[in-house]
């Protein structure tokens, strides 16, 4: 595994109004290396994805992405990343295929990529229905193609396997397990399934940092006091 | 392009936005109609009504025009893209654009055929020309409108109050310049002073939203 940080991030602070979402978060992942985000409902996990994916500024501390600072350089690894989010981003009139021609084509790949991910999470016979028709479960999946058409370096992954089944959780694995080698960093609320992937874990609590270290040094009553 | 391509796609899948627009316009020249309690209208009066109608109808398309973004996590998707942020600019009024050439094909016949004394034909041209000038205005103004007004609450609302006076000088050269096209024994060509009026807000109004359209999209 290489050991250039693939992020690094020191006293990462972000506001909304008033309230404070994250405090002084600092973290180095390693290229190819796996991080869990783990923390209750509004801990700052997904703002932490949204600022890691350049579509929210830091208010204060450094952020550093694939050797690029951030927010300055955000332009240079918008091509490096993808995002997994709790949002699928597709849009629900068109058809699955439409869409990841429409993010294929943003991203300057081609068609043949497209058609490659279909078949390998077994969407290719639902390919033309509009999104809105789709089950949860299709959606995801037909989400997890957006997120990595470009083969990106980083991904960025929130709540990856909601509603997914397991036969499905096993064909979306190749696109976004530990296999692709790509550095990754995972939010669930099933803290055990994202310690068991991860090489280093990160617990927020009420946006601060509660435990950052390696997955085998966080006990089972820090886990508990992460979701308190 | 494939933004707009998108855009357009989505329309026509939808049918959510310009069929609104038509209806509207062709409703509101019926109003005129029985509100103005004339047969036939020309000159000065026929300019301002259509150009009134047109301009209301395209703020039920300012009004739509970022929904799906916001409401599908389009924004994200395309910030997340490496393309310059200025290429949502561009399609999204390239895309209001096209939405009010094609109400115009159907809204300006039914207002000749409803409300206007003299006859359309001799016209025609010169009243293309202005009107493409004045669907730049709207669709560059409109864009930068609708890209505020979405991300606030009260969207439909805000898109009007920002849009309408923002585009008050632009009714104004559009109406002028179409009055006498549409006047009886009217001139065939739009008044130059006013042609340029509109066209110098156009740029003025390319160059302000391309500068500052980029911040909009900013968190």
């Amino acid at each position: 595994m290489d050991q250039r940080p693939a992020i690094e991030l020191r006293g990462l602070t972000r506001h909304f109004g008033e309230r404070t979402a994250l405090r002084g978060v600092s973290v180095r992942v390693a290229a190819g290396a796996t991080l869990a985000v783990l923390g209750h409902n509004g801990a700052g996990k997904s703002t932490l994805l949204r600022i890691l994916a350049t579509l929210l500024r830091p208010h204060a501390g450094e952020v550093s992405i694939l050797g690029e600072p951030l927010p300055r350089r955000g332009f240079a690894v918008r091509a490096k990343l993808g995002l997994l989010a709790h949002e699928p981003l597709l849009y629900r009139d068109l058809s699955g295929w439409e869409n990841l021609v429409y993010h294929a084509r943003l991203h300057g790949v081609g068609e043949r990529r497209v058609e490659e991910l279909l078949e390998s999470v077994d969407m290719r016979r639902r390919a033309e229905d509009p999104v809105r028709l789709l089950s949860r479960g299709m959606v995801q999946r037909l989400a997890v193609c957006r997120a990595v058409l470009h083969k990106p370096a980083l991904l960025l992954l929130d709540e990856p396997r909601a509603s997914l089944d397991p036969a499905a959780s096993e064909l979306v694995e190749p696109l976004i397990g530990r296999g692709t080698g790509a550095t990754r960093v995972i939010t669930s609320h099933d803290p055990s399934a994202a310690v068991a992937e991860a090489d280093l874990v990160l617990g927020l609590k009420d946006g601060r940092p509660a435990f950052v270290g390696p997955p085998e040094k966080l006990d089972a009553r820090e886990l508990r006091e992460l979701y308190a | 392009m494939t933004v707009l391509r998108k855009d357009l796609l989505l329309e026509l899948r939808t049918f959510e936005t310009v069929p609104a627009m038509i209806l509207f316009s062709i409703v509101t020249f019926v109003i005129f109609h029985f509100g103005l309690n004339q047969a036939t209208i020309d000159g000065q009066l026929a300019g301002g009504v259509l150009t009134v109608t047109l301009l209301f109808a395209a703020m039920l398309g300012v009004n739509r025009l970022f929904v799906a973004e916001r409401e599908q996590g389009g924004f994200d998707a395309f910030l997340l893209a490496p393309v310059d942020r200025s290429a949502m600019l561009i399609a999204k009024a390239s895309a209001l654009f096209a939405f009010l050439v094609v109400l115009e094909v159907v809204a300006v016949p039914a207002f000749g055929l409803l409300l206007l004394g003299p006859s359309l034909g001799p016209p025609l041209l010169g009243l293309i020309a202005v009107l493409a000038l004045a669907d730049v205005a709207l669709a560059v103004i409109g864009t930068l409108v609708s890209a505020i007004a979405v991300n606030t609450r009260a969207r439909d609302l805000v898109g009007p109050v920002i849009g309408l006076p923002l585009l008050i000088p632009a009714l104004i050269a559009t109406a002028r310049a179409a009055a006498p096209l549409l006047a009886v024994h009217g001139s065939g060509a739009p008044p130059g002073k006013w042609v340029a009026v509109l066209a110098l807000y156009d740029l003025v109004f390319a160059l302000l939203a391309y500068a500052v359209f980029d911040f909009l999209l900013e968190d």
